[in-house]
């Protein structure tokens, strides 16, 4: 592996300023198995020339090893216009290039000390964006392997524990139940509410009664031996 | 860049940002490791009887250069693991052991040969074989955890590959050391279980360093 030195030399970049060739009319879609290419047969991708651009670049990653946080910031948010252009090019959904434009930013987080600034950022940038595509794309076809999309079969599916009146007969039983709770003695309505309904321990609701645990026992027992016989009486 | 759905994630990601220090070159982490295995051969040394080795190498070419092949696939499939451990580094980089890998396979291959040529040579029994994959698997569990180790402080894009070829070195690495403890020829049984054993170690590296290096999920927050 040679080190290269930096050297100024201002190459206009492509105008989607992705710094990656118009594809050929014709050209043959890109197998998603198939690795990124690389230009040499060890070395990472890298152009002869380096744009000013991809200097700029890498003199901000360099700050961002040496701790500097504005020049960081406004790296990553150059490289969002390039990772969603790779990804594109790598035939992510646009839907899921959210997914990839973070993921790839996360990268560039965790894998910062690990970039040499007398190479090129954009092609360790593009190596890097193009391997999360190519991840995302698996991840998709993996999960469109097991799921399918079948709007009929899902409306058409029937639910055996289904019952149309169920949610009728629900509200109705909570009606009455309600009746009957308001026409019990306070001291007795306030142990259901507590203890039942809002599920409150004996503590908490004789602390917030002002009442003892014994006390609240009883009334919550003849609140219920009330409830029970009222409700069988009215059937 | 106002307003972008992204703004959130890049300032935590620089309110996060410290210093780091730049990893070195992968070949110098390569050596780093390889002194590792060099010490443990020293150490070694001392307990092997040199004289003998050097005599049994020596007897025929097939087998140091079995010796010679072993050793250049462990330098090279650790330059290679090393290499691949970089998040942009080429695939093509798990092919440099290769010519280490052909000229060990060849010559131990040849050796297999010449017991068959000259009948009267010592080739293990089974129990001495036995002891060859106790060496070899048991020298590799601190070889390889010494290199996951150093693998991780890089970030590989892929993990399978390098802790593949990273498992590769250390099992070749040992399987050199082993000629210290290795008082008989090459032979069929012998290489098989070598051989055995070698797969063994990058298996287990694969599928253990796969998982340790594996990059996080999908929008996994910081």
């Amino acid at each position: 592996m040679t080190t290269r030195t930096l050297q100024p030399n201002v190459m206009v970049p492509y105008k989607d300023e992705t710094l990656l060739p118009p594809a050929f009319p014709g050209m043959a879609k890109r197998d998603i198995r198939r690795e990124p290419q690389s230009r040499g047969l060890m070395s990472t991708a890298e152009p002869q020339t380096r744009s000013a651009d991809d200097l700029r670049r890498s003199a901000q990653m360099a700050a961002a090893q040496a701790g500097d946080r504005a020049a960081y910031e406004a790296l990553l948010r150059d490289c969002v216009p390039l990772i969603k252009a790779i990804a594109g090019r790598q035939g992510v959904p646009p839907d899921r290039n959210d997914d990839v434009v973070q993921d790839v930013l996360l990268t560039i987080h965790r894998a910062r000390h690990t970039y040499d600034p007398a190479r090129s950022f954009t092609a360790w940038l593009r190596v890097i964006a193009e391997r999360r595509a190519i991840d995302l794309l698996r991840q998709v076809r993996r999960h469109g392997a097991r799921e399918f999309h079948a709007p009929l079969a899902m409306e058409t599916y029937p639910d055996e524990g289904a019952d149309p009146g169920r949610g009728v007969a629900h509200a109705e039983a909570t009606g009455r139940v309600n009746e009957v709770l308001a026409t019990l003695p306070p001291r007795q309505r306030e142990a259901v509410e507590m203890l039942v309904l809002q599920e409150q321990s004996l503590t908490e609701a004789a602390a917030a009664t002002r009442s003892t645990k014994g006390a609240l026992k009883v009334n919550l027992h003849r609140a219920l031996k009330t409830l029970r016989r009222t409700l069988e009486r009215t059937g | 860049m106002t307003g972008s759905p992204y703004d959130p994630l890049i300032s935590d990601l620089a309110a996060d940002l410290k210093p780091v220090r730049r990893l070195p070159p992968p070949v110098l982490r390569a050596l780093g490791w390889l002194g590792a295995v060099a010490a443990i051969a020293v150490g070694l040394a001392s307990f092997a009887d040199l004289e003998a080795m050097w005599e049994r190498i020596t007897a025929a070419p097939d087998m140091w250069l079995a010796v010679l092949g072993s050793a250049a696939t462990a330098v090279l499939a650790a330059i290679a693991a090393f290499e691949l451990s970089l998040p942009d580094a080429p695939r093509a980089w798990a092919w440099l052991p290769l010519p280490g890998a052909l000229l060990w396979v060849a010559a131990s291959g040849f050796g297999c040969l010449r017991v068959w040529i000259l009948p009267e040579t010592h080739v293990a029994v089974l129990g001495e074989a036995r002891d060859c994959l106790i060496f070899i698997v048991s020298l590799s569990v601190p070889l390889s955890a010494l290199m996951f180790l150093m693998l991780r402080r890089a970030y590989p894009l892929q993990p399978g590959l390098t802790a593949a070829i990273g498992g590769l070195a250390v099992a070749a690495a040992a399987a050199t050391l082993l000629n210290f403890f290795h008082p008989f020829d090459a032979a069929a049984t012998d290489l098989t279980v070598h051989a055995f054993a070698v797969a063994l170690v990058v298996i287990a590296n694969r599928a253990l360093g796969g998982r340790m290096f594996a990059a996080p999920n999908f929008a996994r927050p910081a």
